[in-house]
């Protein structure tokens, strides 16, 4: 081989390499398509405005047909006390399927905390459910393809097709994920996707009477939700994780996790 | 080409073809990579619409409005106006054919989720009328002296 060949040939080596493996990708029309659909679930929680009475777990555990009185459930809601020394304590005894009825925090394993009127800087209650998050870990971590991102943006398990492996479980930062006890298949909050395909709200939207949850489209300007997330000052959980989580939150501080 | 070190890679071929073409059988047609992409959008897409199906549960307030109009006209004006009937009643679902009497759920605990003071400054709970279930008539239900559609304390 000449000298001259040998470089000819190393420059294109190296030129070749250069190219990310993405650069070499089609471009799928129905790819960027989906990337824009006209439909995209959003959820809004407002904490100023939630009073702990849990109705809403209840009708998500009834509605949804998860076992009553097993530990697990698709939404629940949190208490954060914060004391004047600066402690923070949370709980959610039952995922408050019953409320909060008392100011004893659950420390858990039977240990129970009373904090005093005076000594309390801030109190109030935080809901979960799945974030529907636009980057969803968990469904990258499903070795099968049992669980994944609808055009609408709801991550949905197929309970056909879920093997029980866990992964997901544990891939969830948000802790969102349980394992069915009656299914034996993973389960998540799917935004009651029966419901909002029928032009109804969710089962917890519907049952909170205080207006702290809410559902949206994000792809329609006009939609209340999506008016808030646009023009007020909101939050997302873990945000530090890049998840997209599409659940905001007004009224978050640092010491909800 | 009869050979030992021929002969395993035949073995090897025929399963091959036979995982093949009993996937070509297992797996359903409509599973493959959809719309969202390969990383997240790789499902069987006839299981959106398993998920969209099932019969929703809890109603409404507009369902009950049909037959119970006496009892849903003026609620908004009532504090309770706000709460849903199946919250209490129980979700809706197939009645009146089947269960043709919801199971109203009357119990105290009921009533604590809201009513039940707690001192929390930044929470909505504090605007809410609350009492100690220790040393307000323990054991009692409510509704014995509480109308829980009209609940207005002057009227008792």
């Amino acid at each position: 081989m000449k000298r001259r060949d040998f470089l000819k040939h190393s420059i294109f080596a190296i030129a070749g390499a250069g190219v990310p493996l993405s650069a070499l990708q089609l471009v799928d029309p129905k790819e960027l398509f989906a990337a824009r659909p006209e439909l995209r679930w959003i959820f809004l929680v407002d904490t100023y405005k939630c009073v702990g009475c849990g109705f809403c777990v209840k009708a998500c555990k009834t509605e949804n047909d998860t076992p009553y009185d097993a530990n697990v459930t698709r939404t629940w809601v949190e208490r954060y006390v914060m004391t004047q020394e600066g402690k923070t304590y949370a709980d959610s005894p039952k995922g408050a399927r019953d409320g909060f009825t008392t100011s004893k925090i659950d420390l858990g394993r039977g240990n129970y905390r009373e904090i005093k009127e005076g000594e309390i800087e801030q109190g109030f209650f935080v809901p979960k459910l799945c974030n529907q998050c636009d980057n969803p870990p968990c469904v990258q971590v499903c070795p099968v393809g049992a669980t994944y991102k609808a055009p609408d943006g709801v991550v949905l398990v197929d309970r056909k097709w879920c093997i029980g492996c866990g992964y997901c479980i544990m891939g969830c930062p948000y802790g969102v994920r349980f394992f069915h006890p009656e299914h034996h298949v993973a389960e998540k909050c799917n935004f009651c996707y029966h419901r909002i395909h029928q032009g109804m709200k969710t089962a917890c939207v519907d049952a909170c009477p205080y207006g702290a949850r809410r559902i949206g489209n994000l792809r329609d300007p006009d939609d209340p939700v999506t008016r808030v997330v646009m023009t007020q000052r909101v939050g997302v959980l873990k945000d530090e994780f890049g998840t997209k989580p599409q659940a905001f939150y007004i009224g978050l501080n640092r010491e909800v996790r | 080409m009869k050979s030992h070190v021929w002969r395993p890679l035949w073995v090897f071929l025929a399963i091959v073809a036979v995982i093949l073409l009993a996937r070509v059988f297992l797996v359903p047609e409509d599973f493959g990579v959809h719309e969202t992409g390969y990383m997240y959008g790789w499902y069987r897409e006839g299981n959106v619409q398993e998920w969209k199906d099932p019969q929703p549960k809890y109603l409404g307030a507009v369902y009950c409005a049909e037959c119970h109009e006496e009892k849903t006209t003026g609620r908004d004006a009532s504090p309770h106006g706000a709460i849903q009937c199946e919250n209490c009643h129980g979700p809706a679902l197939g009645h009146p054919d089947d269960p043709p009497a919801l199971a109203i759920d009357r119990s105290r605990e009921l009533c604590l989720r809201c009513h039940a003071w707690l001192p929390y400054p930044t929470s909505g709970r504090m605007a809410i009328p609350g009492i100690d279930p220790q040393s307000h008539n323990p054991g009692e239900e409510c509704s014995s002296c509480h109308d829980p559609h009209h609940p207005n304390l002057e009227e008792m």
